[in-house]
Protein backbone atom coordinates (compact mmCIF):
# COMPACT_ATOMS: atom_id res chain seq x y z
CA UNK A 1 0.00 0.00 0.00
CA UNK A 2 2.95 2.01 0.29
CA UNK A 3 3.76 1.70 -3.23
CA UNK A 4 0.05 3.52 -4.01
CA UNK A 5 0.76 5.70 -1.33
CA UNK A 6 3.71 7.61 -2.52
CA UNK A 7 2.28 7.39 -5.57
CA UNK A 8 -0.76 8.91 -4.91
CA UNK A 9 1.54 12.03 -3.06
CA UNK A 10 3.88 12.31 -6.30
CA UNK A 11 1.23 12.56 -8.97
CA UNK A 12 -0.03 15.44 -6.31
CA UNK A 13 3.14 16.88 -5.77
CA UNK A 14 3.33 16.97 -9.81
CA UNK A 15 0.27 18.64 -10.11
CA UNK A 16 1.23 21.48 -7.88
CA UNK A 17 4.07 21.87 -10.23
CA UNK A 18 2.11 21.07 -13.18
CA UNK A 19 0.06 24.48 -12.37
CA UNK A 20 3.03 26.66 -11.64
CA UNK A 21 4.79 24.90 -15.10
CA UNK A 22 1.49 26.15 -16.95
CA UNK A 23 2.92 29.95 -15.81
CA UNK A 24 5.91 29.43 -17.30
CA UNK A 25 5.40 28.13 -20.31
CA UNK A 26 2.39 30.20 -21.63
CA UNK A 27 4.73 33.13 -20.62
CA UNK A 28 7.22 31.38 -22.90
CA UNK A 29 5.34 30.58 -25.50
CA UNK A 30 3.85 33.81 -25.97
CA UNK A 31 6.08 36.81 -25.18
CA UNK A 32 9.29 34.08 -25.75
CA UNK A 33 11.01 34.82 -22.10
CA UNK A 34 11.43 32.92 -18.76
CA UNK A 35 9.69 34.83 -16.14
CA UNK A 36 11.80 33.75 -13.35
CA UNK A 37 9.99 35.55 -10.67
CA UNK A 38 6.47 33.32 -11.43
CA UNK A 39 8.00 31.23 -8.75
CA UNK A 40 7.75 34.14 -5.85
CA UNK A 41 4.29 35.11 -7.15
CA UNK A 42 3.43 31.78 -5.66
CA UNK A 43 5.11 33.00 -1.96
CA UNK A 44 3.08 36.33 -2.58
CA UNK A 45 -0.32 34.59 -2.62
CA UNK A 46 0.52 32.58 0.45
CA UNK A 47 1.37 35.26 2.12
CA UNK A 48 -2.11 36.98 1.32
CA UNK A 49 -3.73 33.89 1.69
CA UNK A 50 -2.24 33.64 5.56
CA UNK A 51 -2.32 37.58 6.40
CA UNK A 52 -5.73 37.95 5.05
CA UNK A 53 -7.34 34.80 7.09
CA UNK A 54 -5.20 35.53 10.61
CA UNK A 55 -5.09 39.48 10.37
CA UNK A 56 -8.49 40.62 8.37
CA UNK A 57 -10.35 37.26 9.32
CA UNK A 58 -11.71 36.48 5.93
CA UNK A 59 -13.10 32.94 5.40
CA UNK A 60 -10.29 30.42 3.60
CA UNK A 61 -12.85 30.78 0.51
CA UNK A 62 -12.38 34.51 0.17
CA UNK A 63 -8.91 34.44 1.23
CA UNK A 64 -8.20 32.34 -1.72
CA UNK A 65 -9.80 35.06 -3.93
CA UNK A 66 -7.95 38.01 -2.73
CA UNK A 67 -4.89 35.92 -3.43
CA UNK A 68 -5.85 34.78 -6.83
CA UNK A 69 -6.97 38.49 -7.56
CA UNK A 70 -3.90 40.45 -6.02
CA UNK A 71 -1.83 38.07 -7.74
CA UNK A 72 -3.01 38.49 -11.11
CA UNK A 73 -2.86 42.10 -10.38
CA UNK A 74 0.70 41.45 -9.56
CA UNK A 75 1.67 39.77 -12.61
CA UNK A 76 0.12 42.12 -14.48
CA UNK A 77 2.16 45.51 -13.02
CA UNK A 78 5.06 42.94 -13.20
CA UNK A 79 5.24 42.65 -16.69
CA UNK A 80 4.04 46.17 -17.96
CA UNK A 81 6.72 47.91 -15.28
CA UNK A 82 9.68 45.43 -15.76
CA UNK A 83 9.15 43.35 -18.82
CA UNK A 84 7.35 45.13 -21.62
CA UNK A 85 9.82 48.16 -22.08
CA UNK A 86 12.99 45.37 -22.86
CA UNK A 87 10.68 43.02 -24.68
CA UNK A 88 11.84 44.94 -28.14
CA UNK A 89 15.35 45.19 -26.28
CA UNK A 90 18.39 43.85 -28.81
CA UNK A 91 19.26 41.04 -26.17
CA UNK A 92 16.54 38.59 -24.66
CA UNK A 93 19.12 39.00 -21.55
CA UNK A 94 18.34 42.07 -20.42
CA UNK A 95 14.62 40.21 -20.09
CA UNK A 96 16.05 37.38 -18.56
CA UNK A 97 17.85 39.49 -16.06
CA UNK A 98 15.42 41.43 -15.27
CA UNK A 99 13.41 38.62 -13.97
CA UNK A 100 15.29 37.70 -11.87
CA UNK A 101 16.15 40.70 -10.32
CA UNK A 102 11.76 40.79 -9.91
CA UNK A 103 12.79 37.57 -8.08
CA UNK A 104 15.15 38.79 -5.53
CA UNK A 105 12.50 41.88 -4.69
CA UNK A 106 9.75 39.74 -4.47
CA UNK A 107 11.29 38.71 -1.94
CA UNK A 108 13.01 41.04 -0.10
CA UNK A 109 9.70 42.50 0.23
CA UNK A 110 8.46 39.60 1.98
CA UNK A 111 11.28 39.65 4.10
CA UNK A 112 10.73 43.29 5.09
CA UNK A 113 6.79 42.96 5.48
CA UNK A 114 7.06 39.45 7.20
CA UNK A 115 10.39 38.86 8.48
CA UNK A 116 12.47 35.87 7.73
CA UNK A 117 10.79 33.62 10.12
CA UNK A 118 9.19 30.77 8.72
CA UNK A 119 5.44 30.76 9.89
CA UNK A 120 3.20 27.71 9.50
CA UNK A 121 0.34 27.72 7.27
CA UNK A 122 -2.90 26.12 8.43
CA UNK A 123 -4.51 24.24 5.54
CA UNK A 124 -7.43 26.27 3.85
CA UNK A 125 -8.61 23.24 2.69
CA UNK A 126 -12.10 21.39 4.33
CA UNK A 127 -11.79 18.15 2.71
CA UNK A 128 -12.04 15.58 5.00
CA UNK A 129 -9.37 12.44 4.33
CA UNK A 130 -10.02 10.07 2.26
CA UNK A 131 -9.62 6.17 3.92
CA UNK A 132 -9.03 3.76 1.49
CA UNK A 133 -8.63 -0.63 1.80
CA UNK A 134 -9.67 -0.90 5.40
CA UNK A 135 -7.36 2.07 6.75
CA UNK A 136 -4.37 1.03 5.32
CA UNK A 137 -4.11 3.55 2.62
CA UNK A 138 -5.30 7.20 3.81
CA UNK A 139 -5.27 10.13 1.12
CA UNK A 140 -5.74 13.50 2.62
CA UNK A 141 -7.46 16.23 1.72
CA UNK A 142 -5.76 18.45 0.09
CA UNK A 143 -3.96 15.97 -1.88
CA UNK A 144 -7.49 15.20 -2.97
CA UNK A 145 -8.24 18.93 -3.62
CA UNK A 146 -4.73 19.16 -5.33
CA UNK A 147 -5.22 16.71 -7.48
CA UNK A 148 -8.79 18.00 -8.86
CA UNK A 149 -7.41 21.29 -9.30
CA UNK A 150 -4.89 20.47 -11.63
CA UNK A 151 -7.33 18.67 -13.44
CA UNK A 152 -10.02 21.44 -13.68
CA UNK A 153 -7.33 23.89 -14.32
CA UNK A 154 -6.24 22.13 -17.04
CA UNK A 155 -9.72 21.31 -18.71
CA UNK A 156 -10.54 25.01 -18.22
CA UNK A 157 -7.80 26.08 -19.73
CA UNK A 158 -7.51 23.72 -22.62
CA UNK A 159 -11.34 24.95 -23.46
CA UNK A 160 -10.35 28.91 -22.89
CA UNK A 161 -7.51 27.97 -25.34
CA UNK A 162 -9.32 26.06 -28.14
CA UNK A 163 -12.72 27.84 -27.74
CA UNK A 164 -12.67 31.48 -27.28
CA UNK A 165 -10.84 34.61 -29.51
CA UNK A 166 -8.31 35.39 -26.56
CA UNK A 167 -7.36 31.85 -26.67
CA UNK A 168 -7.00 31.97 -30.53
CA UNK A 169 -5.27 35.16 -29.91
CA UNK A 170 -2.81 34.03 -27.72
CA UNK A 171 -2.08 30.71 -29.96
CA UNK A 172 -1.53 33.25 -32.95
CA UNK A 173 0.78 35.63 -31.21
CA UNK A 174 2.73 32.39 -30.03
CA UNK A 175 3.14 31.74 -33.58
CA UNK A 176 3.80 35.26 -35.47
CA UNK A 177 3.55 38.44 -33.21
CA UNK A 178 2.99 40.28 -36.70
CA UNK A 179 0.95 38.25 -38.29
CA UNK A 180 -1.64 38.41 -35.28
CA UNK A 181 -0.74 42.36 -35.09
CA UNK A 182 -2.34 42.06 -39.36
CA UNK A 183 -5.30 40.53 -38.06
CA UNK A 184 -5.97 43.44 -35.46
CA UNK A 185 -5.06 41.40 -32.52
CA UNK A 186 -3.52 43.56 -29.80
CA UNK A 187 -0.03 41.64 -28.74
CA UNK A 188 0.61 43.49 -25.51
CA UNK A 189 -2.80 43.47 -24.46
CA UNK A 190 -2.53 39.04 -25.02
CA UNK A 191 0.69 38.97 -23.43
CA UNK A 192 -0.56 40.58 -20.17
CA UNK A 193 -3.64 38.68 -20.26
CA UNK A 194 -0.96 35.53 -20.65
CA UNK A 195 0.80 37.03 -17.32
CA UNK A 196 -2.71 37.62 -15.49
CA UNK A 197 -3.80 33.93 -15.68
CA UNK A 198 0.11 32.56 -15.14
CA UNK A 199 -0.09 35.02 -12.05
CA UNK A 200 -3.39 33.37 -10.93
CA UNK A 201 -2.68 30.15 -11.56
CA UNK A 202 0.24 30.80 -9.38
CA UNK A 203 -1.41 32.22 -6.49
CA UNK A 204 -3.52 28.74 -6.68
CA UNK A 205 -0.52 26.65 -6.75
CA UNK A 206 0.81 28.86 -3.55
CA UNK A 207 -2.20 28.10 -1.86
CA UNK A 208 -2.39 23.87 -2.35
CA UNK A 209 1.58 24.08 -1.48
CA UNK A 210 1.33 25.40 1.54
CA UNK A 211 -1.45 23.62 2.69
CA UNK A 212 0.54 20.37 1.80
CA UNK A 213 3.08 21.79 3.07
CA UNK A 214 2.23 23.83 5.94
CA UNK A 215 5.00 26.29 6.64
CA UNK A 216 6.61 29.75 4.57
CA UNK A 217 8.99 31.56 4.32
CA UNK A 218 9.93 34.37 1.94
CA UNK A 219 11.78 31.74 -0.24
CA UNK A 220 9.46 29.04 0.05
CA UNK A 221 8.30 29.62 -3.89
CA UNK A 222 11.75 29.79 -4.90
CA UNK A 223 12.40 26.03 -5.53
CA UNK A 224 8.96 25.23 -6.18
CA UNK A 225 9.22 27.84 -9.20
CA UNK A 226 12.78 25.86 -10.29
CA UNK A 227 11.26 22.57 -10.35
CA UNK A 228 8.40 23.59 -12.40
CA UNK A 229 10.63 25.47 -14.55
CA UNK A 230 12.41 21.88 -15.15
CA UNK A 231 8.50 20.39 -15.47
CA UNK A 232 7.97 22.66 -18.23
CA UNK A 233 11.34 22.33 -19.82
CA UNK A 234 11.14 18.45 -19.39
CA UNK A 235 7.43 18.32 -20.82
CA UNK A 236 8.12 20.47 -23.54
CA UNK A 237 8.60 24.19 -23.32
CA UNK A 238 5.53 26.21 -24.68
CA UNK A 239 3.49 22.85 -24.36
CA UNK A 240 -0.24 22.98 -22.08
CA UNK A 241 -0.09 19.11 -21.94
CA UNK A 242 3.89 19.15 -21.76
CA UNK A 243 3.31 21.02 -18.51
CA UNK A 244 0.88 18.25 -16.80
CA UNK A 245 3.21 15.54 -18.02
CA UNK A 246 6.24 17.23 -17.04
CA UNK A 247 5.12 17.96 -13.67
CA UNK A 248 3.55 15.01 -12.66
CA UNK A 249 6.67 12.92 -13.72
CA UNK A 250 8.60 15.50 -11.83
CA UNK A 251 6.40 14.83 -8.46
CA UNK A 252 6.60 10.99 -8.95
CA UNK A 253 9.89 11.10 -9.35
CA UNK A 254 10.88 13.49 -6.48
CA UNK A 255 8.59 11.09 -4.13
CA UNK A 256 9.54 7.95 -5.57
CA UNK A 257 13.47 9.41 -4.78
CA UNK A 258 12.71 10.70 -1.75
CA UNK A 259 11.12 7.01 -0.25
CA UNK A 260 13.04 4.54 -2.26
CA UNK A 261 16.47 6.02 -2.89
CA UNK A 262 17.68 8.76 -0.54
CA UNK A 263 15.44 11.53 1.01
CA UNK A 264 18.41 14.31 0.25
CA UNK A 265 19.17 13.18 -2.84
CA UNK A 266 15.86 13.45 -4.28
CA UNK A 267 16.32 16.81 -6.10
CA UNK A 268 19.43 15.57 -7.50
CA UNK A 269 17.61 12.45 -8.92
CA UNK A 270 15.27 15.32 -10.45
CA UNK A 271 17.53 17.49 -11.99
CA UNK A 272 19.64 14.11 -13.35
CA UNK A 273 16.29 12.84 -14.66
CA UNK A 274 16.34 16.32 -16.38
CA UNK A 275 19.53 16.06 -17.72
CA UNK A 276 18.98 12.60 -19.38
CA UNK A 277 15.49 13.34 -20.96
CA UNK A 278 17.35 16.59 -22.67
CA UNK A 279 20.41 14.72 -24.03
CA UNK A 280 17.46 12.13 -25.95
CA UNK A 281 15.11 14.49 -26.37
CA UNK A 282 16.59 18.32 -26.75
CA UNK A 283 13.26 19.88 -26.94
CA UNK A 284 10.84 18.39 -23.88
CA UNK A 285 8.63 15.05 -23.94
CA UNK A 286 5.97 17.12 -26.01
CA UNK A 287 8.20 19.79 -27.40
CA UNK A 288 8.27 20.87 -31.26
CA UNK A 289 11.45 20.44 -32.85
CA UNK A 290 11.97 24.67 -33.27
CA UNK A 291 12.46 25.63 -36.90
CA UNK A 292 13.75 28.65 -37.83
CA UNK A 293 11.81 31.19 -39.97
CA UNK A 294 13.38 32.26 -43.10
CA UNK B 1 -9.75 62.09 -52.93
CA UNK B 2 -7.17 58.85 -53.16
CA UNK B 3 -7.89 56.55 -50.98
CA UNK B 4 -4.79 55.66 -49.79
CA UNK B 5 -2.23 58.28 -50.13
CA UNK B 6 1.43 58.07 -48.43
CA UNK B 7 3.01 61.24 -48.66
CA UNK B 8 7.07 61.97 -48.27
CA UNK B 9 8.02 58.83 -46.30
CA UNK B 10 11.16 58.16 -45.32
CA UNK B 11 11.89 54.80 -42.98
CA UNK B 12 15.05 54.10 -41.25
CA UNK B 13 16.51 50.51 -40.22
CA UNK B 14 18.79 51.66 -37.29
CA UNK B 15 21.27 53.91 -39.21
CA UNK B 16 20.17 52.27 -42.12
CA UNK B 17 18.06 54.37 -44.53
CA UNK B 18 15.90 52.10 -46.26
CA UNK B 19 12.65 54.44 -48.06
CA UNK B 20 14.31 57.80 -49.22
CA UNK B 21 11.10 59.94 -49.36
CA UNK B 22 8.42 58.33 -51.28
CA UNK B 23 4.83 59.53 -52.08
CA UNK B 24 2.48 57.99 -53.73
CA UNK B 25 -1.55 57.29 -54.15
CA UNK B 26 -3.81 54.60 -54.80
CA UNK B 27 -7.29 55.01 -56.03
CA UNK B 28 -10.69 53.43 -55.40
CA UNK B 29 -10.86 50.20 -57.47
CA UNK B 30 -7.85 50.22 -58.78
CA UNK B 31 -4.61 47.86 -58.95
CA UNK B 32 -1.65 49.51 -58.04
CA UNK B 33 1.56 47.52 -58.54
CA UNK B 34 4.84 48.46 -56.66
CA UNK B 35 7.77 46.78 -58.42
CA UNK B 36 11.73 46.57 -57.99
CA UNK B 37 14.13 44.56 -57.15
CA UNK B 38 14.89 42.77 -54.09
CA UNK B 39 15.96 44.99 -51.62
CA UNK B 40 14.71 48.04 -53.17
CA UNK B 41 12.23 48.87 -50.16
CA UNK B 42 8.81 47.33 -51.44
CA UNK B 43 8.25 45.32 -48.14
CA UNK B 44 9.50 48.05 -45.90
CA UNK B 45 6.68 50.36 -47.73
CA UNK B 46 3.93 48.29 -46.87
CA UNK B 47 5.16 47.53 -43.38
CA UNK B 48 5.05 51.17 -42.89
CA UNK B 49 1.67 51.51 -44.58
CA UNK B 50 0.17 48.72 -42.15
CA UNK B 51 1.52 50.16 -39.18
CA UNK B 52 4.33 47.50 -38.55
CA UNK B 53 6.69 49.98 -39.23
CA UNK B 54 6.82 53.77 -38.30
CA UNK B 55 8.69 56.25 -40.51
CA UNK B 56 10.71 58.56 -39.06
CA UNK B 57 9.06 61.56 -41.47
CA UNK B 58 5.88 61.57 -43.73
CA UNK B 59 2.50 60.53 -43.29
CA UNK B 60 0.21 57.47 -44.75
CA UNK B 61 -3.43 58.90 -45.18
CA UNK B 62 -6.25 56.45 -45.68
CA UNK B 63 -9.75 58.05 -46.59
CA UNK B 64 -8.77 61.40 -45.50
CA UNK B 65 -7.43 60.10 -42.24
CA UNK B 66 -3.42 60.07 -40.90
CA UNK B 67 -3.05 57.02 -39.91
CA UNK B 68 0.87 57.03 -39.79
CA UNK B 69 0.42 56.78 -35.75
CA UNK B 70 -2.00 54.77 -35.00
CA UNK B 71 -0.54 51.07 -34.14
CA UNK B 72 -0.88 47.94 -36.57
CA UNK B 73 -3.31 46.07 -34.78
CA UNK B 74 -5.85 49.15 -35.23
CA UNK B 75 -5.31 48.96 -38.94
CA UNK B 76 -7.75 45.55 -40.16
CA UNK B 77 -10.51 47.14 -38.67
CA UNK B 78 -10.34 50.53 -40.85
CA UNK B 79 -10.60 48.38 -43.79
CA UNK B 80 -7.43 47.63 -44.93
CA UNK B 81 -5.76 43.88 -44.53
CA UNK B 82 -2.33 43.17 -45.34
CA UNK B 83 -1.07 39.82 -46.88
CA UNK B 84 2.60 39.60 -45.55
CA UNK B 85 5.29 38.33 -47.43
CA UNK B 86 5.90 34.68 -47.34
CA UNK B 87 2.44 33.71 -46.44
CA UNK B 88 3.15 33.70 -42.55
CA UNK B 89 -0.19 31.31 -41.86
CA UNK B 90 -0.81 30.08 -38.29
CA UNK B 91 1.00 27.11 -39.09
CA UNK B 92 -0.52 24.80 -36.03
CA UNK B 93 -3.56 26.36 -36.18
CA UNK B 94 -6.24 24.98 -38.74
CA UNK B 95 -7.17 26.66 -42.23
CA UNK B 96 -10.70 27.04 -40.50
CA UNK B 97 -9.67 28.71 -37.42
CA UNK B 98 -7.23 30.70 -39.75
CA UNK B 99 -9.77 31.77 -41.56
CA UNK B 100 -11.46 33.24 -38.02
CA UNK B 101 -8.10 35.19 -37.14
CA UNK B 102 -9.09 37.19 -40.52
CA UNK B 103 -12.16 38.11 -39.03
CA UNK B 104 -11.01 38.64 -35.55
CA UNK B 105 -12.22 42.31 -35.22
CA UNK B 106 -15.60 41.61 -36.86
CA UNK B 107 -18.70 41.26 -34.79
CA UNK B 108 -21.30 40.98 -37.09
CA UNK B 109 -21.90 37.43 -36.98
CA UNK B 110 -24.13 36.61 -40.18
CA UNK B 111 -22.11 38.69 -42.24
CA UNK B 112 -18.62 37.08 -41.36
CA UNK B 113 -20.28 34.02 -41.86
CA UNK B 114 -21.37 35.51 -45.57
CA UNK B 115 -18.10 36.62 -46.29
CA UNK B 116 -16.46 32.96 -45.11
CA UNK B 117 -19.07 31.47 -47.75
CA UNK B 118 -17.59 33.48 -49.87
CA UNK B 119 -14.61 33.14 -49.80
CA UNK B 120 -14.79 29.14 -49.80
CA UNK B 121 -16.71 30.02 -53.37
CA UNK B 122 -13.88 31.79 -54.22
CA UNK B 123 -10.92 29.37 -52.72
CA UNK B 124 -12.66 25.73 -52.90
CA UNK B 125 -9.53 24.13 -51.55
CA UNK B 126 -9.90 25.62 -48.73
CA UNK B 127 -12.96 24.56 -48.08
CA UNK B 128 -11.98 21.03 -48.80
CA UNK B 129 -8.99 21.34 -45.94
CA UNK B 130 -10.58 23.58 -43.65
CA UNK B 131 -9.87 21.03 -41.16
CA UNK B 132 -6.49 20.79 -41.87
CA UNK B 133 -3.66 22.55 -39.92
CA UNK B 134 -2.59 25.47 -42.16
CA UNK B 135 1.06 24.33 -41.77
CA UNK B 136 0.44 20.78 -43.96
CA UNK B 137 -0.52 22.71 -46.76
CA UNK B 138 1.81 23.19 -50.14
CA UNK B 139 2.87 26.78 -51.00
CA UNK B 140 0.15 27.69 -53.19
CA UNK B 141 -2.87 26.60 -50.82
CA UNK B 142 -1.17 28.60 -48.12
CA UNK B 143 -1.06 31.49 -50.43
CA UNK B 144 -4.55 31.09 -50.81
CA UNK B 145 -5.12 30.59 -47.22
CA UNK B 146 -3.25 33.91 -46.06
CA UNK B 147 -5.30 35.97 -48.89
CA UNK B 148 -8.54 34.27 -47.96
CA UNK B 149 -7.66 35.35 -44.30
CA UNK B 150 -6.85 38.76 -45.42
CA UNK B 151 -10.81 38.82 -47.55
CA UNK B 152 -12.31 37.68 -44.14
CA UNK B 153 -11.64 41.15 -42.78
CA UNK B 154 -13.75 42.32 -45.82
CA UNK B 155 -11.47 45.02 -46.73
CA UNK B 156 -11.47 48.17 -48.87
CA UNK B 157 -8.08 47.69 -49.65
CA UNK B 158 -5.79 44.56 -49.71
CA UNK B 159 -1.94 45.29 -50.05
CA UNK B 160 -0.29 41.82 -51.26
CA UNK B 161 3.84 41.74 -50.61
CA UNK B 162 4.96 39.20 -53.63
CA UNK B 163 1.95 36.68 -53.72
CA UNK B 164 3.86 34.76 -56.45
CA UNK B 165 7.30 33.95 -54.55
CA UNK B 166 8.33 30.43 -54.82
CA UNK B 167 4.90 29.12 -56.35
CA UNK B 168 5.23 27.26 -60.10
CA UNK B 169 3.85 29.21 -63.32
CA UNK B 170 0.82 27.80 -63.16
CA UNK B 171 0.44 28.71 -59.36
CA UNK B 172 1.30 32.24 -60.40
CA UNK B 173 -1.38 32.13 -62.91
CA UNK B 174 -4.03 30.90 -60.41
CA UNK B 175 -3.04 32.99 -57.65
CA UNK B 176 -3.11 36.31 -60.33
CA UNK B 177 -6.73 35.40 -61.66
CA UNK B 178 -7.45 35.26 -58.34
CA UNK B 179 -6.12 38.89 -57.33
CA UNK B 180 -7.99 39.94 -60.71
CA UNK B 181 -11.34 38.41 -59.53
CA UNK B 182 -11.01 40.22 -56.46
CA UNK B 183 -9.95 43.67 -57.62
CA UNK B 184 -13.67 43.34 -59.65
CA UNK B 185 -15.81 42.39 -56.45
CA UNK B 186 -15.29 45.93 -55.54
CA UNK B 187 -11.84 45.63 -53.60
CA UNK B 188 -8.45 48.30 -54.13
CA UNK B 189 -5.56 46.47 -54.33
CA UNK B 190 -1.82 47.36 -53.96
CA UNK B 191 0.52 44.71 -54.80
CA UNK B 192 4.34 44.43 -54.49
CA UNK B 193 5.74 42.23 -56.40
CA UNK B 194 9.28 41.15 -58.05
CA UNK B 195 7.15 39.28 -60.84
CA UNK B 196 7.03 42.48 -62.64
CA UNK B 197 5.78 40.96 -65.99
CA UNK B 198 3.01 39.59 -64.21
CA UNK B 199 2.55 42.42 -62.08
CA UNK B 200 2.19 44.84 -64.83
CA UNK B 201 -0.25 43.06 -66.90
CA UNK B 202 -2.68 43.03 -64.03
CA UNK B 203 -2.28 46.61 -62.84
CA UNK B 204 -3.49 49.71 -63.86
CA UNK B 205 -0.59 51.86 -62.76
CA UNK B 206 2.46 51.25 -61.15
CA UNK B 207 5.71 52.68 -59.59
CA UNK B 208 9.00 51.55 -60.04
CA UNK B 209 11.45 51.34 -56.97
CA UNK B 210 14.91 51.55 -56.77
CA UNK B 211 17.09 51.75 -53.37
CA UNK B 212 14.62 53.40 -51.55
CA UNK B 213 13.80 55.41 -54.21
CA UNK B 214 10.49 55.86 -56.95
CA UNK B 215 12.27 56.07 -60.41
CA UNK B 216 9.41 55.55 -62.75
CA UNK B 217 5.83 55.94 -62.51
CA UNK B 218 2.60 55.59 -65.12
CA UNK B 219 0.19 53.45 -66.69
CA UNK B 220 0.89 49.96 -66.63
CA UNK B 221 0.50 49.73 -69.97
CA UNK B 222 3.23 52.30 -70.48
CA UNK B 223 5.15 51.11 -68.05
CA UNK B 224 5.31 47.50 -69.83
CA UNK B 225 6.46 48.90 -73.26
CA UNK B 226 9.13 51.14 -71.40
CA UNK B 227 12.66 50.30 -72.31
CA UNK B 228 14.58 50.83 -69.31
CA UNK B 229 11.68 48.38 -68.09
CA UNK B 230 12.00 46.28 -70.17
CA UNK B 231 15.72 45.90 -70.09
CA UNK B 232 15.62 45.68 -65.70
CA UNK B 233 12.83 44.20 -65.06
CA UNK B 234 11.05 41.90 -67.87
CA UNK B 235 14.09 40.56 -69.30
CA UNK B 236 13.59 41.30 -72.34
Amino acid sequence: MSFISYLVNGISLGSVYAIIALGYTMVYGIAKMLNFAHGDVIMVGAYVVMTAIASGGLPPAAAVLLAVVFCTILGVVIESVAYRPLLNAASSLAVLITAIGVSYLLQNVALLVFGANTKSFSSVVPVPALVLAGGSLTISGETIVTIVSCIVIMAGLTLFIKKTKAGQAMLAVSEDKGAAQLMGINVNGTIALTFAIGSALAAVAGVLLCSAYPSLNPYTGAMPGIKAFVAAVFGGIGSIPGALIGGILLGVIEIFGKAYISSQMADAIVFGVLIIVLIVKPAGILGKNIQEKV
Amino acid sequence: MAMLEIKDIEVYYGMIQAIKGISFEVNEGEVIALIGANGAGKTTILHTITGLLSPKKGSVIFEGKDITKVPAHKIVSLGMAHVPEGRRVFAELSVYENLKMGAYTRKDKEETAKTLEMVYGRFPRLQERKNQLAGTLSGGEQQMLAMGRALMSHPKIIVMDEPSMGLSPILVNEIFDIIQEVSAGGTTVLLVEQNAKKALSIADRAYVLETGKIVLEGDAEELMNDDSVKKAYLGE
